[in-house]
């Protein structure tokens, strides 16, 4: 027996290879999902849903039971979900372009609800599937396919700050901000989705966590510029931490 | 043989009740009923009405251009449906509120106060079950005792309304005689 | 069970739970609405469920989602409603969950008006929603026969793994007639673990199920495309209903026409009859798959000089008529869409016109 833990796959994550692009956080994100799945014990009742976007082939990448959604409707399948299967475990996964764009009322709607899901919205600031296009969240006089001279705001508004937009509705939730572009974030992005998975199970709140995600392709940067841009460009303007939480107290995640 | 009946007034004067009221009896009494509604804004205080099919036999179309008999709680409804009314059938004009009349000799011609027999009764909202009893009273579409229950059940579980109710159906039936 | 006198979009509300259906999304849309009221009170007593969803784009994905895990649902909209829906419909039937659709129609193109129309016949019968799918859509003609179709509509939507519409019209919805509930057509819900996303523990499974209509390889794409296929070419040999009206003596006149102007049009045969004017009717109950047979057969009588279709709206099932005559008579259409129901001295006019 060796002394010390080898590296291994969750139980969650297939064996299949991903699609995701070199540099990309999405791999970082599926595994920590899953990480959280196998120690809450709950990929026999767990069920994804999977976005149109990058992720859409999402389901290929994980063992538990999966449903593919239209653009931005995953919310309203989650509520389909857990309204007639409270005892089952939803998560959305999520894009800037599925969840803030075309899907904005579907989420605001299921987080004004508390609907008892889990949705882990990926932020990279860009359509990425499609081919780096403006999302709602794209910054200010950033450069993308459909915003070549930069992203005018005078034209299209300002960035939409997800957990802000969701932390003002009356309704309670557990909504928060996190990154995974160094250890340091990774451990506290993990710690953030298990602690929204285990409201879910306690039936507590709707739960949102943001992830502030690198799409190196279509920022048209190598991974590690991209991993700068993000600490300088976006981190300032979506901060990290936490937006809201349940009433009542905590259970501390681990 | 099939007979028809349109309830018609201002939207809150309880037209489509007395309408549903009725189609209820008759259907006790073993007919078959179709109960159509006007509905959409002119339900909101405008005009409503209410046409009541009454067979012995399957009901085919539900669309009637000419009711045999025609309740009028308000003018504009006895100007409205008035013409349409086939020969023989009964009009009952609500006079407390309609100062003119029907203007047709080939029908029998109702007059009840209703709405003033109702206030006498403690509440305006009854006039439409004066009126309609005195309609069933006078035009013998169903049996009135039949009549009597469905209205009491229609009130089921409102026990103070029932007591007015069973004065307006009483009065109603004074009122055709 | 004893007749009660119940509002169509009542009736319709209490089938879907007689039929063993206790979840229901929803969006207010006249003429409808009372659907939704009715359930929303009627749900707690019975133990099921019902949600007001912020759209019907969100309520089409409430069922999408709640169906791909196992659940029986239902919806109820009007027209533009169901427009929205569309995008839905297309993904369920494209992911093969079953589900039941109710459009209680209303006039159109656009917002239309809020009075009876068929105006829906082409949106439900040939798509609506993008890409190659079919629904089965039953139009019933009276209270009691949403009630019947309501009921139906459940297993046979499990049994194609297919959403069923019914497509009613604002009258069927508004008009109050006695219905019975018929206990033989109550049914419990299929077995789903074999596909539904229903969590593996539920089916003391190892393997996980995915729910989806995603096929980027395009032999696997064109497979399903033909396997959906089977399922509408069983349906066009095991699901057509209709009924045949004066049809069996020779008459000069064939009418095909559905849902309420349907019975418009039974007013109009038996007035003509009394005049000794013969006049025979198909009325689809299927509306998808549709009864072609049965229209080229009457067609065909030689006693039958032209076959009309009467329909509310501009010629829409008309289209399918035609194509089921096949040339042998001519094929002719009366029509309104305003929201007037025509009346039977209205269709006895146009038949006479005929001749």
């Amino acid at each position: 027996m060796a002394k010390g833990k080898t590296f291994q796959k969750p139980e969650a994550l297939s064996t299949n290879h991903t699609h995701y692009c070199p540099g990309c956080t999405h791999g970082v994100i599926h595994r920590l999902v899953a990480e959280v799945i196998d120690e809450l014990g709950i990929r026999g009742k767990t069920v994804g849903i999977a976005p149109v976007g990058c992720a859409v082939l999402a389901y290929n990448y994980f063992t538990c039971d999966f449903q593919e959604a239209a653009h931005g409707r995953a919310p309203a399948m989650a509520t389909g979900i857990k309204r007639v299967r409270p005892d089952l475990i939803a998560f959305t996964y999520q894009g800037d372009g599925d969840l803030a764009s075309i899907g904005m009322s579907e989420i605001i709607h299921a987080a004004n609800r508390g609907e008892k899901f889990t949705t882990i919205f990926v932020n990279n600031a860009v359509y990425g599937m499609t081919g780096g296009q403006m999302a709602p969240t794209t910054m200010p006089g950033q450069r993308t396919t459909t915003s070549p001279y930069g992203r005018d705001v005078t034209l299209t508004g300002m960035p939409i700050k997800m957990c802000e937009l969701l932390a003002a509705l009356q309704t309670t939730g557990y909504i928060t901000r996190q990154t995974v572009i160094k250890p340091k974030y990774i451990v506290k992005a993990k710690k953030a989705i298990k602690q929204a998975f285990m409201y879910q199970m306690e039936n507590r709140c709707f739960t949102f966590v943001e992830v502030v995600s690198t799409c190196p392709t279509n920022w048209g940067m190598t991974p590690l510029d991209a991993i700068k841009w993000t600490e300088e460009t976006l981190l300032p303007y979506y901060p990290l931490g936490e937006y809201k939480t349940p009433e009542g107290g905590t259970t501390d995640a681990k | 043989m099939q007979s028809e009946v349109m309830f018609a007034g201002f939207g809150g004067q309880g037209i489509l009740a007395s309408g549903k009221i009725l189609a209820h009896a008759a259907m006790e009494a073993g007919y078959e009923v179709a109960w159509i509604p006007s509905y959409g804004p002119e339900m909101r205080g405008g005009t409503a009405y209410c046409l009541v099919v009454i067979s012995d036999r399957p009901i085919g179309s539900p669309v009637i251009k000419n009711p045999q008999h025609l309740v009028a709680m308000n003018r504009p409804s006895l100007e409205k449906f008035a013409p349409m009314v086939k020969p023989g059938g009964v009009i009952l004009v609500n006079s407390s509120l309609i100062p003119i009349r029907c203007g047709r000799t080939d029908v029998d011609e109702l007059i009840v106060p209703a709405t003033g027999i109702a206030n006498d009764l403690g509440s305006v909202r009854i006039a439409n079950i004066v009126a309609l009893s005195a309609f069933v009273a006078r035009s013998k579409i169903v049996d009135f005792e039949l009549l009597r229950r469905c209205v009491n059940e229609e009130f089921h579980g409102k026990e103070s309304f029932i007591e007015m109710n069973t004065n307006a159906v009483e009065q109603g039936r004074k009122a055709a005689a | 069970m004893a007749k009660v006198l119940m509002k169509g979009n009542e009736a319709i509300g209490e089938a879907a739970i007689r039929a063993g259906c206790l979840n229901y999304f929803a969006y207010p849309i006249t003429p409808q609405s009372e659907v939704a009221e009715y359930l929303s009170k009627r749900m707690p007593d019975v133990g099921g469920m019902f949600l007001q969803g912020e759209s019907e784009v969100a309520v089409g994905y409430m069922l999408f989602g709640a169906s791909a895990c196992g659940a029986r649902v239902f919806t109820t909209s009007s027209s533009p409603g169901i427009s929205l829906m569309s995008e839905a419909i297309s993904y369920i039937a494209g992911a093969q969950c079953p589900a039941v659709f109710v459009n209680i129609i209303r006039g159109g193109p656009g917002l239309g008006g809020i009075l009876p129309s068929q105006g829906d016949y082409f949106q439900a019968t040939k798509g609506g929603g993008h890409g190659d799918y079919r629904l089965l859509v039953m139009a019933p003609a009276s209270v009691q026969e949403a009630v019947e179709m309501v009921m139906l509509a459940f297993p046979l939507a499990e049994k194609y793994r297919n959403p069923v519409m019914i497509l009613g019209d604002g009258l069927i919805g508004q008009m109050m007639e006695p219905v019975e509930f018929p206990d033989h057509l109550r049914t419990e819900p299929t077995n789903k673990d074999a596909w539904a996303t229903n969590g593996m523990d539920t089916r003391n499974s190892k393997k996980s199920n995915l729910v989806k209509s995603l096929y980027l390889d395009p032999k696997m794409l064109n497979d399903h495309n033909l396997h959906l296929k089977s399922k509408y070419d069983q349906m066009k040999r095991e699901e057509i209903r209709y009924e045949a009206y004066n049809a069996d003596g020779d008459y000069k006149i064939l009418i095909v026409s559905y849902g309420t102007m349907s019975r418009v049009c039974r007013t109009a045969i038996d007035m003509m009859k009394e005049d000794g004017l013969e006049v025979g009717m198909i009325r689809p109950k299927t509306l998808f798959p549709f009864p072609e047979k049965a229209i080229y057969d009457a067609a065909v009588k030689e006693s039958c000089q032209k076959v009309i279709s009467i329909e509310m709206s501009m010629g829409q099932m008309v289209e399918d008529v035609d194509r089921c005559v096949k040339g042998r008579r001519p094929v002719e259409w009366y029509g309104k869409c305003g929201g007037d129901v025509p009346t039977p001295e209205e269709v006895i006019g146009v038949i006479r016109g005929l001749l």
